[in-house]
């Protein structure tokens, strides 16, 4: 009696986040194949936005549908029920995969002293030296999974995983601005100081989010990050101020 | 323009939100009591997104160049013109060269404060909102200081009669109408919440003190999140959490077992076993919670939430076609002016302001 084809659940799972958001699971892993789902699924959206839908948010595994239940009102069953059923014929139509569209940006980074405070205690615990972990950081495969914490501040998979490190036991009351981190498999950029608890081990010169530009953030979904080590005195000439 | 003479604890320009940026980790924002800033939005007019200023607390003191009609609501912060008690919920035309006061709070956190036409700031990613951390939206990215000249939008006073009333009584203010209010429903003692992703996920221990026990809001506690206190929430065995959007209203759990509600300034996702989420109908008395208040959780399902949510999209509805007709003056000119008789000014100290009666709750 057992069919596996037709017993098999989809790639998907739809469940509600409250009374106006709705969230899609795409995997339960933290892994490229899945995020890349996850982003092309977000790009879909953005594209061919569903009535009512006021913010489409991709995370690592998952994209989350902001939603407006008025727009929905007298249609049945509920509006959750209803938006519920057009998200998934769009998941079974099936969704155009984004990969084509990434692009490459390489980021400048100074490596180590006063800009990566934290580079000598993450070789240590890696058991690199520190010019390994600056050529591991620079060579993996870096691609930004999503967007959050605070505006423009992105988390990139494919980090080499002899880079695999918790955050730090003690968070940072202030990280300066464009500080690059790594902990948990990923790595990541503080856009402005704020605190934060990751292991820094470089700085970007780049301002990577500038009310003056559509959209703000520089950096972009999917985009796949180059890190290209710089010295001080090239740091400093790329310094971009923020405003 | 309005001018800022004090500009209070935590006083700032907010609208229904800045939707449509988290994808970059741009938080939402926006007011913390939806309902009490679309009800002012609506007495003078005003489109539900329209900036409305939040006053956190202990209020403003604020002075009208010019005639212009406001409404208030929300907090009951003892509000008055020139020393005259303004009453909330009602528009009210205001007398240039007018102060608006506020005294000691007696009930809630906010007052909304709406004028008509808007106040004239800079979309920044679509929304007026003010995102303090940020440094953007708002009124140049920040809550009000003493001596800022707030811009506003040109704009007519609405209510016809109004003005000639204004004339007529050589009152600071007159009520430019009375509206039979929808109730506001929900209060901090019952929060209807629906369990979240991670409910069973809790012991049954959990489970039972999050709906019988009070938690008390902390001092912690701000426009990003309801730090609560109570029984600690303890999970049956340890979860593996990957970061996902959240919303307005998020319940979530640290390892310490003390839940967060998560509120406006939020941010776009978080990574925390999440026990419940607060119904959107019942945000609006949670947003005018203090610390030291207590807080007690009911559990209603998903459809009863989205039913309430759409009664109370109904209701604000009616109330802006009410609101509408008595601005089209729909009363008639002989109705109104029968109304006129029986207004009366007011004399600073002796009760309440002259008003145009009420043009109808349900009509």
């Amino acid at each position: 009696m057992e069919n596996p084809a037709a017993s098999a659940a989809p790639p998907w799972r739809i469940a509600p986040v409250g009374d106006r958001c709705l969230i899609v699971t795409l995997g339960d892993q933290v892994e490229a194949q899945v995020n890349r789902a996850v982003l092309s699924l977000a790009a879909h959206l953005q594209a061919e936005p569903l009535e009512g839908v006021i913010d489409v948010v991709p995370a690592f595994t998952t994209v989350a549908l902001h939603y407006l239940p008025q727009a929905y009102a007298g249609k049945p069953p509920t509006p959750y029920g209803y938006l519920a059923a057009r998200v998934e014929e769009r998941l079974r139509r099936g969704i155009p995969d984004i990969d084509a569209e990434s692009r490459v940006v390489e980021i400048p980074a100074c490596y180590g002293g006063p800009f990566g405070p934290d580079l000598e205690e993450v070789a240590e615990r890696c058991g690199l030296t520190t010019g390994e972990v600056i050529d591991l950081h620079a060579a993996s495969p870096l691609v930004i999974y999503t967007f959050f914490f605070a505006p423009g501040t992105p988390f990139a998979g494919g980090l080499d995983p002899r880079l695999a490190l918790p955050r730090r036991a003690t968070p940072r009351t202030e990280v300066p601005a464009g500080s690059v981190a790594i902990a948990n498999g990923l790595s990541m950029i503080y856009p402005l100081a704020m605190p934060g608890g990751w292991n820094l081990i470089a700085r970007t010169p780049w301002n990577l989010f500038d009310l003056r530009r559509d959209p703000p953030s520089r950096l972009r979904l999917g985009d796949r990050l180059h890190f290209v080590p710089v010295t001080p005195a090239e740091f400093d000439r790329l310094y971009e101020a923020r405003p | 323009m309005i001018r800022v003479l004090k500009p209070g604890a935590l006083s700032q320009l907010q609208d229904l939100g800045r939707y449509g940026h988290q994808r970059y980790g741009v938080p939402v924002n926006g007011v913390m009591d939806e309902w009490s800033h679309r009800i002012a939005n609506i007495l003078v007019g005003n489109p539900d997104d329209s900036p409305t200023l939040e006053c956190a607390l202990t209020g403003p003191a604020l002075r009208f160049t010019r005639d212009r009609l406001i409404a208030l609501s929300g907090a009951d912060m003892q509000a008055s013109i020139e020393g005259l008690p303004a009453p909330l919920n009602q528009p009210l035309l205001v007398r240039g060269g007018a102060t608006l006061r506020f005294g000691e709070r007696r009930r809630g956190a906010r007052v909304y404060l709406a004028v008509r036409g808007g106040f004239d700031v800079p979309r920044v990613m679509g929304s007026r909102s003010t995102y303090i951390r940020g440094g953007y939206g708002g009124f140049h990215g920040r809550a009000l200081s003493r001596d800022d000249r707030l811009p506003l939008c040109a704009c007519d006073t609405g209510y016809p009669g109004a003005t000639r009333l204004l004339v007529q009584c050589g009152t600071p203010f007159v009520s430019a109408g009375q509206f039979e209010l929808p109730a506001a429903g929900g209060a901090p003692g019952m929060l209807r919440v629906m369990q979240g992703p991670q409910w069973e996920a809790f012991t049954e221990d959990a489970r039972t003190a999050f709906c019988e026990h009070a938690y008390e809001i902390g001092n912690q506690s701000d426009r990003m999140g309801y730090r609560l206190s109570g029984p600690r929430l303890s999970l049956a065995s340890p979860l593996e959490m990957v970061s996902e959007a959240v919303a307005f209203g998020t319940v979530q759990v640290p390892p310490d077992g003390n839940p967060i509600i998560l509120m406006a300034d939020r941010q776009s996702a978080g990574g925390y076993p999440k026990i419940a989420y607060v119904a959107s109908v019942d945000l609006p008395a949670l947003a005018q919670a203090v610390p030291g208040d207590a807080v007690r959780f009911a559990t209603v399902s998903l459809d009863e939430a989205q039913a309430l949510y759409l009664a109370r999209e109904d209701a604000l509805a009616a109330l802006r076609r009410t609101v509408a007709l008595a601005m089209q003056g729909a009363h008639g000119d002989a109705n109104r002016q029968s109304h006129q008789d029986a207004a009366m000014p007011a004399a600073p100290g002796q009760g309440g302001p002259a008003s145009i009666p009420a043009v109808g709750g349900e009509s």
